[in-house]
């Protein structure tokens, strides 16, 4: 970002969350706009996740399937280690208070849960880096389907609470936190793209061999951009369990993962501003606009046909359908949005998207 | 082999199942010449340039960069190690052949189809071989506190753009130039790796013969501007026997003929390689 941007950049952001505040306090539960905070939250949580693959698989070119099971460890472990001690022999009942005593504070675990996803991703991409395209995308998704088994697997029990719920965790206390630590990593990941390990990664999703011959180590380099990636995808599995307030591994399955592609997909793969809006639109439209299409609606004496449970998703898939044929380069394809661009409108290619949602 | 030698490729085998593509070749450069290595198609120059940058272990030989052993044949089933820096029958380093490790050595290269990074400029294009001389980690770099080394990354790509005469394409989409920029700048972009021999794949194919000229007046500046060593494949025979300083041969993997372009031009063995069948007396 440069310095001319960023005074505007830091009073836009400075606005958002007083207007959130202010949304935050003056809307009821009971209005029918208390659906908006709640698309807020989740939105900006996406946005997180959506962002973190958008790194691997629009900026790195590594086609991972693997987000939805880095966002449970990170879900597990911020879970795990924040529940309060008192509460321990009431959430783990059936494991006797599990083995773990003690509670952490909340930003500690927040961190721990994108250290930890980290560590797997590490470890988990010593062998599977070495496969390309679609055999990664298997792999990963494999890998991420493995873990969400093992979680729920009695004998781990003590730990994870085998297939029962863990909740009574601390949560959000304000909208404000969700936005915070969402805007904080999704700026850190676009310092990274713009710096020169990020232009090594672009090489590589460019041309792997070129890249090689250029002196990049495509081993090391990839490793750094899947293990970073798993890093924010486990601190926005964090948030997602704050927001949930509790956590079942059985949650995080495959269409999780995909509803994360399609967001990157929707938004354009390789812009991160793209991922961003397309985070809110998608949550939006998901959770909120596009629910009348699940109910039943009777206009006069006719009874509207189709409209029943889960005719939402076939309405998606059909949007899912029409973007890849006609729009593939999504909403933003692999451009940034920028306010000075916007206003000055010119088309000169922008450095340092705005991070600020 | 002489004090100024800075390639050495020495008995050198490459072979692919029942295939030898590389049969038995050794090859000489020595320090400020433009060597080139022609041969018909199928020849196995490409895979000689191959064995050069780590993309293949060879079968057999070994490589020598700057009188330092840096490729070499491994028995089988076991692991192909490279030495750094051989000191009399010590080795002070292993390390693994892999293409980016050879580039760190200061052996650059460019490819026979044009190999840019399409979706960036030529300036970023440049700046990504900077990469490798880095000295900030991950977690500097993420927070921007190398400033210093990022300037100055910046600074030595628009410099050799500069020099290089390519500043006024400096900030198109590489890929959108016609194709005698494009290799220029794949050039460039090797360049920037800071080598000390350059090696080129065909530089000039697919060129009219006004970009040939151009071209071949390029690689002789870089070559006495930055005191390259250049090592090429090419077909353009007026491009080869004008700048070359000497030529190899190769023919079905085999060296057929080594020497100056005037000898190589009157070299019988090597006019029927390129015609076909015997030449008549």
């Amino acid at each position: 970002m440069k310095k001319k941007e960023l005074i505007p950049g830091l009073i836009l952001i400075a606005a958002l969350l007083v207007l959130l505040r202010y949304l935050e306090l003056h809307i009821s539960p009971q209005s029918q706009w208390a659906m908006l905070l709640t698309v807020l939250k989740k939105g900006s949580i996406y946005a997180l996740v959506a962002v973190s693959m958008n790194l691997l698989n629009g900026f790195t070119g590594l086609f991972s399937l693997g987000q939805a099971g880095f966002m449970m460890i990170g879900a597990y472990t911020y879970a795990v280690l924040t529940i309060p001690a008192e509460q321990r022999e009431m959430v783990y009942m059936y494991y006797e208070g599990g083995i773990i005593r003690f509670a952490l504070p909340s930003i500690v675990g927040i961190i721990l849960a994108g250290v930890v996803a980290a560590v797997f991703a590490f470890l988990i991409g010593l062998p599977v880096l070495r496969l390309k395209s679609d055999y990664l995308a298997i792999a990963t998704l494999g890998f991420a389907e493995i873990m969400r088994a093992l979680f729920q697997w009695d004998t781990l029990g003590p730990l994870t609470n085998g297939s029962n719920m863990l909740r009574s965790y601390p949560t959000f206390k304000t909208i404000l936190y969700p936005f915070i630590v969402s805007g904080v990593c999704i700026a850190l990941i676009v310092m990274l793209i713009n710096s020169t390990y990020g232009r090594a990664f672009k090489a590589i999703r460019d041309d792997e061999i070129a890249a090689e011959a250029m002196g990049i180590n495509l081993a090391h380099h990839k490793r750094i951009a899947f293990t970073v990636s798993s890093f924010f995808a486990g601190i926005s599995g964090a948030l997602l369990a704050m927001f949930q307030t509790n956590v079942q591994a059985k949650s995080f399955n495959s269409a999780m993962t995909y509803e994360i592609l399609l967001i990157v997909v929707i938004g354009g793969i390789g812009s991160v501003t793209g991922s961003v809006i397309s985070s809110f639109l998608f949550i939006a439209c998901s959770e909120w606009l596009l629910r009348f299409l699940d109910e039943t609606h009777v206009i006069g004496d006719v009874t509207l046909p189709l409209m029943r449970s889960g005719f939402r998703k076939v309405v998606f898939s059909l949007i899912i359908m029409v973007i890849v044929l006609f729009f593939r380069q999504g909403i933003m394809g692999n451009r940034e949005f920028s306010f000075t661009r916007l206003f000055s409108g010119r088309s000169k290619k922008s450095k340092g998207g705005k991070a600020d949602e | 082999m002489s004090n100024d030698s800075v390639l050495r490729i020495d008995n050198v085998t490459m072979q692919f199942g029942g295939v030898i593509a590389v049969d038995n070749v050794t090859i000489d450069v020595n320090k400020g010449e433009i060597v080139s290595l022609i041969g018909p198609n199928g020849a196995g120059k490409t895979t000689a340039f191959n064995v050069i940058t780590g993309v293949y272990a060879p079968t057999n030989g070994a490589v020598y960069f700057n009188d330092e052993k840096i490729i070499e044949n491994y028995p089988q089933g076991k692991m192909r190690t490279m030495y750094k820096g051989e000191n009399q029958g010590k080795y002070r380093q292993v390390l693994s052949p892999t293409p980016d490790r050879i580039t760190k050595l200061g052996i650059a290269r460019t490819f026979q189809n044009i190999r840019l990074f399409k979706s960036q400029t030529v300036f970023e294009n440049v700046l990504i071989a900077q990469h490798l001389r880095r000295t900030s980690n991950l977690l500097s770099a993420t927070l921007h506190l190398n400033g210093k080394e990022e300037a100055q990354m910046r600074k030595d790509a628009r410099d050799l753009l500069h020099i290089l005469e390519l500043d006024d394409v400096a900030d198109e989409m590489a890929t959108s130039l016609p194709y005698g920029k494009q290799r220029r700048v794949e050039i460039a972009r090797a360049m920037a790796t800071k080598p000390s021999l350059l090696l080129l794949d065909e530089p000039a194919a697919g060129m009219n013969p006004q970009e040939t000229d151009e071209l071949t007046a390029f690689i002789g500046r870089i070559r006495d501007e930055f005191g390259l060593t250049i090592f090429m494949i090419e077909h353009h025979m007026d491009l080869v026997m004008e700048i070359s300083d000497r030529i190899y041969v190769l023919d079905f993997g085999k060296m057929i003929a080594s020497g100056l372009p005037e000898e190589i031009q009157s070299n019988r063995r090597v006019i029927e390689a390129y015609l076909g069948g015997a030449v008549d007396e």
